[in-house]
């Protein structure tokens, strides 16, 4: 109600990359992180030997799956954060800063992934 | 000729509403509060994957040697810990994220409603066959 127009415009532009980064989240985390946190480092796994790992990240399909799954749910943990420290612990005062430091770091992530990906070979 | 009725005074102010003051930890007083805010929770080791991956990618490019050092510091046992804890939040992400979508959407075929059961069921299908697809591409060496 006290939402200056601005903030009426992100609003749904943010849930959309909410809900858009649960659904990434949602299929695809939970295999990666099973295979590159746990199988591999104990052993369960053989480790792929580095250039056939360089060579897959190499291409370009690879890399943009890579980007999604890098982008995304930083936006989706940004705003779960964001209004659990909003509703959760009732830090009501300082919703700008928290809302631009969760969100910034997503961007921030988002860049990162962006930069890392482009310049890869 | 004046109104002798006296004048209300209005002002910007009204009476306090009475609010009940909510406990900072009003969400360990039912399960189900609890729940939510675990799911919520989630996110963070959802942000936490996303780190990891990047730094994956980042040592990658490095070179082998830096790759190299970067899945033996994979193997310190906190880490394990934490990717351990982190694996059960990103499940415990996604099964209550299926379960929404079926409250979320609503699917009408040929006019009649598809029952929530059928949209969480294929999500959770689609689930299975998408994790193996990931796990075969990146264990297959």
């Amino acid at each position: 109600m006290e939402a200056k127009p601005s903030q009426l415009r992100l609003e749904p532009l943010l849930w959309i990359l909410f809900s858009a980064g649960g659904v990434v989240a949602a299929f695809l985390i939970p295999a990666h992180l099973f295979v590159q946190g746990l199988a591999i480092p104990l052993g369960w796994s053989k480790t792929t030997d580095y250039e056939t790992a360089k060579a897959f990240v190499a291409h370009p399909l690879v890399r943009l799956y890579l980007f999604v799954l890098c982008s995304v749910p930083l936006f989706h943990a940004a705003h779960r954060i964001r209004y659990t420290l909003y509703d959760g612990l009732q830090i009501k005062h300082l919703n700008e800063v928290i809302a631009v430091c969760s969100y910034g770091g997503a961007v921030v992530g988002t860049l990162v992934a962006a930069h890392l990906l482009w310049s890869f070979r | 000729m004046k109104s002798t009725a006296p004048v209300p005074a209005y002002t910007l102010n009204h009476p306090r509403w009475y609010r009940k003051r909510v406990s900072t930890y009003w969400w360990l007083q039912r399960w189900e509060y609890l729940r939510f805010v675990l799911r919520e929770i989630s996110s963070v080791f959802i942000a936490y994957f996303v780190v990891l991956m990047l730094f994956e990618v980042y040592f990658l490019a490095r070179g082998p040697q830096a790759y190299a050092d970067f899945q033996d510091l994979l193997k310190n046992p906190l880490i394990i810990a934490l990717n351990f804890v982190s694996f059960f939040f990103v499940v415990f992400h996604s099964i209550t994220w299926f379960n929404l979508s079926a409250r979320a959407m609503t699917v009408r075929v040929a006019g009649k409603r598809v029952p929530g059961f059928l949209i969480s069921g294929s999500n959770f299908a689609a689930w299975v066959v998408i994790s193996t697809v990931i796990v075969w591409f990146l264990m297959r060496g």
